[in-house]
């Protein structure tokens, strides 16, 4: 071990035939080349996509310029493409996902990871992995049959009783509707959340635990102050991904939403995501400004999706200095 | 002495070759009438054992797309090609009418088993948004001795840009100036109200669950299905419900004001018996094909499909193209060239 890196050192002072030999027969030099090739791919892959989207929409770029981004109109047949109420929809529904996700996963990591004797904690991280390999079709259709008639006749009036005073549950019940879509969501998202932040809580080292437990926290102030802010980083890891599936999301969004795109105040209204309406209309899309208009939508998708990733980064950055700092203080 | 034995299986094996030499066509379009290309395919490729007609059904506007673009021998498409996409191809393409499709309504209204009667009017008024309740006159008016309700009217359409969407709207245009020129006509259209359902399924999913909704699906998917389908008025004034005869008679009376290039819309037929929310489907086959195998493979192919190609049809739900219509194409084959 300890000669290893004296090798590959030396071998960097003397760049010639034979020290290159040296460096391959070592093996050292394959992986590293080969796996830079494989990393590069990826780069290349999403470089290589965002070309494409950016070449194809020129003509509705040229067409709508920033106005895409405003508009609410989305008419096929006269030639009309706005992106506005698809953007909308999308966030909202991915929102409504995760507002609900989120502390339920969480929740639930920590119980599988914190409280839990281990063998039902085994179990039931074993089911749940389950879930999240059960395609989104099947959420789609779960929601269509079960959900939906559920939400038109229970929830949703009884949340028109209770909270009807709010705009935000006003309008008739259709069943389907971004409230939904947003539980479909919910329900897709969450086993994701609770398999890696378990791995990440039991991950944490046991000295985090016995140290504050030592100091005399409870067992639920040691989990909730020292391993849970240990483990900051890699729960946002999951929660992120989690969005990044909710945002990308589209068959079980699109049985479930009532693809109408219109803005309305109501979480009970029928709404569109930009996945949706992608999936839905372009295979049939004739004309070349309707298509390149679907293609700009799917640059806007992935910018979205980009800028929530690079906020993502800077929210981790950030927590990771003061989660650390928690850990030393 | 190996080499002459090589030469000798090479000889032998390009010999065997040439009697069963495949001839391999590629098409692709609409999705709609997939079920039946792919049996008419299958059972050609039975008679003809050298004949082989790959299909993918990528959808309409895929269809015109690579005919257009050369990457199909032919296409497939639920919509004739407008005069501009036409233009725009550079190359002569021509319209076969192969099957027949409509789109049929559909809905949920608790406590009622009549079938229901549509005035063009009334399906323009609740798609439009302007009548919303069920007791409507517009509604009640056709349906005497039906009792209505005052419930809304929920709308259903297709989310996914579809075949018939298109019959749908069309039929719409035709019967509403309103229509025609707010909304007009298309696989995907600005939807004025409704809920949008993915595919077929989708719609009737939507419909079954919730009462007080209307919609309309495929001809097939409601045979299939067993929905309830409402009778439509026609131009004759006769309500006639939608069938796999009602809608080859509504063909057949086109067919004396056919265009010679088959480009023609079918919904608002007249006649007694016709059902006006119809449409052909279409091959749309390059008028010049170099390659001279494949040209007489392709045009035997549309011709067996129009005589005993049909006795397929009705097994499959699809409405058969009338006596009129096949012998004009016949004579539109031998413009392939």
């Amino acid at each position: 071990m300890a000669t290893a890196p004296t090798t590959v050192e030396h071998a960097g002072l003397t760049w010639g035939p034979r020290a290159l030999l040296r460096r391959l027969s070592s093996g050292d030099e394959i992986a590293r080349l080969v796996t830079l090739v494989f990393a590069l791919t990826t780069v290349l892959i999403t470089v290589m996509i965002v070309e494409q989207l950016w070449v194809l929409s020129a003509e509705s770029r040229r067409a709508f310029g920033f106005h895409f981004f405003v508009s609410q109109v989305w008419d096929p047949v006269f030639n009309q493409f706005g992106a506005l109420p698809f953007i909308y929809g999308t966030l909202v529904t991915s929102a409504l996902g995760m507002l609900i996700a989120v502390p339920l996963g969480l929740g639930a990591a920590i119980f599988l990871a914190e409280l839990a004797p281990r063998r039902i904690s085994d179990t039931l991280t074993f089911l749940i992995d389950l879930l999240a390999a059960v395609p989104s079709v099947i959420y789609g259709l779960l929601g269509v049959f079960i959900l939906v008639p559920l939400m038109r006749t229970e929830i949703q009036p009884a949340l028109k009783h209770t909270l009807g005073f709010l705009p935000l549950f006003q309008g008739p019940a259709y069943g389907i509707g971004f409230l939904t879509a947003g539980l479909v969501l919910a329900i897709m998202i969450v086993p994701f959340i609770i398999s890696v932040s378990r791995e990440v809580l039991l991950a944490v080292p046991r000295e985090q635990r016995e140290a504050s437990l030592a100091l005399g926290a409870t067992r639920w102030e040691a989990t909730w102050k020292a391993v849970v802010p240990y483990a900051r980083t890699g729960i946002m890891g999951s929660i992120f991904l989690a969005l990044a599936r909710a945002l990308g999301e589209t068959m079980a969004v699109t049985m479930v939403v009532g693809n109408n795109p219109r803005i309305s105040a109501s979480l009970l209204g029928p709404g569109y995501s930009i996945a949706s309406v992608l999936a839905n209309e372009f295979s049939e899309a004739t004309g070349t400004l309707y298509v390149s208009a679907l293609v700009e939508l799917g640059l806007v998708l992935f910018l979205l999706t980009f800028v929530i990733n690079g906020l993502a980064r800077l929210l981790i950055l950030v927590t990771t200095q003061r989660g650390s700092g928690v850990a030393q203080g | 002495m190996t080499m002459r034995k090589f030469f000798g299986l090479l000889v032998l094996a390009s010999l065997a070759t040439v009697p069963v030499r495949a001839q391999n066509i590629n098409a692709a379009g609409a999705t709609f009438p997939y079920p039946i290309y792919s049996k008419w395919f299958d059972e050609y490729h039975k008679l003809h054992p050298n004949i082989q007609i790959n299909y993918q059904s990528i959808g309409s506007g895929g269809g015109i797309a690579q005919v257009v673009a050369h990457t199909v021998d032919f296409g497939a498409s639920d919509g004739p090609m407008t005069d501009d996409a036409l233009k725009q191809a550079g190359f002569k393409i021509l319209h076969f009418p192969t099957v027949l499709g409509a789109a049929v309504v559909t809905y949920n209204v608790p406590g009622v088993t009549a079938d229901l009667k549509f005035t063009p009017e009334a399906l323009a008024g609740i798609f439009l948004g302007k009548i919303t309740k069920w007791n409507d006159p517009a509604i009640t008016a056709a349906n005497p001795g039906v009792k209505l309700s005052g419930d809304d009217i929920i709308v259903v359409h297709r989310s996914d840009g579809s075949g018939t969407t298109y019959i749908w709207t069309d039929y719409l245009s035709k019967v509403s100036d309103e229509w025609k020129t707010k909304v007009g006509k298309g696989n995907s259209i600005n939807w004025p109200v409704g809920l949008g359902g993915k595919g077929s399924e989708g719609v009737t999913g939507l419909i079954k669950q919730t009462p007080g909704s209307l919609g309309y699906v495929e001809l097939i998917y409601a045979i299939q299905n067993s929905l309830p389908s409402g009778l439509v008025k026609n131009s004759s004034g006769a309500f006639v419900k939608a069938s796999l005869d009602s809608v080859s008679a509504a063909a057949a009376g086109a067919a004396a004001s056919m265009p010679d290039d088959f480009r023609v819309s079918i919904t608002d037929a007249s006649g007694k018996t016709a059902y006006p929310i119809s449409s052909f489907t279409w091959l749309l086959i390059p008028a010049q094909i170099q390659d001279a195998a494949k040209r007489e493979a392709i045009k035997g192919f549309v011709n067996w499909m129009m005589a005993d190609g049909q006795q397929y049809c009705e097994g499959l739900a699809y409405s058969k193209l009338p006596k009129e219509v096949v012998a004009k194409e016949k004579k539109a084959v031998a413009m392939i060239q």
